[in-house]
């Protein structure tokens, strides 16, 4: 067994016990990177020799305690949180040569709890999309099949864990951008409550909807990574100052007694047969260890993608508007005035996909625009919020896919951004809503793609996600598969 | 629902975005098509709604007014593509 194979948990228990060192799980880790990279393209920025002095550092501190869970623990970082003198740059050409002046304070949380960061990792430019085909430094490559996506934006997250390039990694959902690739990929993902985790250093996309979380090997590991990042920030005035739980502690609870919703409108239309299958399977195996099965309603589901594509659009032209060739990022070359210098730089520096949601943004927040498009999308967002409130009054958790599909072929939509934009369909009220969503495994497609359950929970109710993952996890026994195709 | 190609050029100056010929053609279709999408929003009777910005909102987030540290003026400039070591420097605007 490799090191690169292991959990946090798994490794932090031999860190402890002097069985390894730091050093040697970092060194394993990128053995297998060397190995395995060309083929999936997870980074965007291998750190090599700051992970490796960061490794001899953690050996020589030997603080290796359970308090301390990340400790000497090499992780890596979707390249949209900024990372103090390692290049950032948002999966945007723009940003190519962006080197950060601090750190986000997730990262800050990261390193003071020891954790080794080994580099940024692909995703889509600025988080917009779903497959991690948006990149300007490339596609990755789904490590269960290589012509397939990892899903995104996180797709280099989800591939990195999977493909055990990383020991756990950094997320960021907008829309599902956590949940979707970590589903394809065959790994856990959670994106918790809006307001959970500092957003301080995120490279923003849409403010109201954008939220940090982690993509781990298995459940408990989620469980000690959310708990290191999770807590009141200062810096971020949307961050909420609630103690943060012990998650761990509510790993092997069994579910005895709990109500776990089956929201009907999300097994309506266009699910695959085998991805209602697989979940249907974790709705009876959840039966069977005790939770009581209700049936709830989310009535203003199949409008949830249209409200996204004018909320989120919307915001994201406010904040993309700060990439004018003045700070920061590229600049047109010998620009002669500064309203051609913000043109020139913007377009040169832009993919298609951010360009079509600065667009769409402009568009539906322009004059004689505003009410009929910005305004309404708040208006059904609302519904959208209450939709959830009422249905959580019936349960404790509501389990669903996080896709309607398995991972589709790399290029098959490419002429199409609408049918893309409906993938997130499943996962993108959790955003609106603010509600936690975590994307568990729970099985596979015929052609050996992974399928992944998603569990949602009230406002601050990430507990009980774990509570429920945990014990699908012990029943599936899928934690500790590893991907064939590599 | 159409979009001529007029309005994507005032939509893209408004951006501060420029596309050419091709690009604009382009734009102009799946801007329809995705607004067309978006039109399903009006399937639903909103007139009592109040719109929602924020799922769990927080008003006010005061703090003390404490003098902190903040970037030196050298890191803030490090990454500007055109600087002097004390500002930003861009076209001349007036």
């Amino acid at each position: 067994m490799e090191l690169n194979s292991l959990t946090i948990h798994q490794l932090q228990e031999m860190l402890a016990k002097g069985e390894v060192s730091s050093v040697e799980i970092t060194e394993s880790v990128l053995t297998r990177i060397d190995q395995v990279e060309s083929k999936v393209g997870a980074y965007i920025t291998l750190d090599r020799d700051n992970a490796l002095a960061q490794a001899a550092e953690a050996d020589k501190q030997q603080a290796f305690t359970a308090a301390r869970p990340l400790a000497g623990i090499p992780l890596a970082l979707k390249d949209v949180v900024c990372t103090e003198g390692l290049r950032t740059t948002s999966g945007s050409k723009i940003l190519e040569s962006f080197i950060p002046p601090y750190d986000a304070t997730l990262v800050t949380k990261l390193k003071e709890a020891g954790a080794i960061i080994l580099g940024k990792l692909s995703m889509d430019e600025f988080a917009m999309g779903s497959a991690n085909e948006n990149c300007a430094f490339g596609v990755p490559h789904n490590p269960w099949a290589l012509d397939h996506v990892c899903g995104g934006s996180s797709g280099g997250s989800a591939a990195a864990v999977a493909a055990d390039e990383c020991i756990a990694s950094i997320g960021s959902d907008t829309g599902g951008s956590i949940r979707l690739p970590a589903s394809h990929c065959g790994v856990v993902g959670v994106k918790p409550t809006y307001g959970r985790v500092s957003r301080y250093g995120l490279i923003a996309y849409a403010s109201s909807l954008d939220q940090l979380g982690p993509l781990t090997k298995d459940v408990r590991d989620a469980a000690l990574m959310l708990k290191t990042i999770s807590g009141y920030d200062r810096l971020d005035s949307t961050s909420l100052n609630l103690p943060v739980p012990d998650y761990v502690a509510a790993l092997d609870q069994g579910v005895r007694g709990m109500k776990v919703g089956i929201p009907k409108e999300y097994f309506e239309e266009g699910l695959a047969p085998e991805v209602e299958a697989a979940v249907r399977n974790t709705i009876s195996i959840l039966e069977k260890a005790g939770a009581e099965i209700i049936e709830v309603s989310l009535p203003h589901t199949s409008y949830g993608v249209a409200a996204y594509y004018v909320i989120a659009p919307a915001e994201a032209s406010s904040n993309l508007a700060r990439y004018d060739g003045v700070r920061f990022g590229h600049r047109t070359k010998d620009p002669e005035t500064l309203v051609e210098m913000y043109k020139k730089s913007k377009s040169e520096g832009f993919g298609e996909e951010v360009k079509r949601r600065i667009m769409i943004g402009t568009y539906v927040l322009s004059a004689g625009y505003y009410d009929a498009y910005y305004k309404k999308a708040l208006q059904v967002r609302t519904l959208i919020v209450n939709d959830f409130k009422a249905a959580f009054a019936k349960c404790d958790i509501m389990v669903s896919p996080v896709s309607p599909s398995p991972a589709w072929r790399i290029g098959e939509k490419d002429d199409d951004p609408l049918s893309v934009y409906l993938s997130d369909i499943l996962t993108i009220s959790a955003n609106l809503s603010g509600v936690p969503g975590l994307s568990l495994p729970c099985g596979f497609s015929n052609e050996g793609l992974p399928i992944g359950l998603q569990i949602q929970a009230a406002h601050f109710g990430e507990e009980k996600l774990f509570q429920a993952a945990s014990c699908l996890e012990q029943e599936l026994g899928l934690a500790g598969r590893k991907p064939t195709a590599i | 629902m159409k979009i001529s190609i007029d309005e994507v050029e005032y939509v893209a100056n408004l951006a501060r975005l420029e596309l050419n010929e091709v690009e604009a053609a382009a734009m102009a279709g799946q801007l329809a098509q995705i607004l067309s999408y978006v039109d399903k929003l009006n399937e639903l009777d909103t007139s009592k709604v109040e719109p929602t910005t924020h799922a769990i909102s927080i008003t006010n987030a005061f703090r003390d007014d404490e003098l902190r540290d903040s970037l030196d003026q050298e890191k803030a400039l490090a990454n500007s593509p055109r600087q002097n070591g004390e500002a930003f420097v861009v076209p001349r605007v007036i």
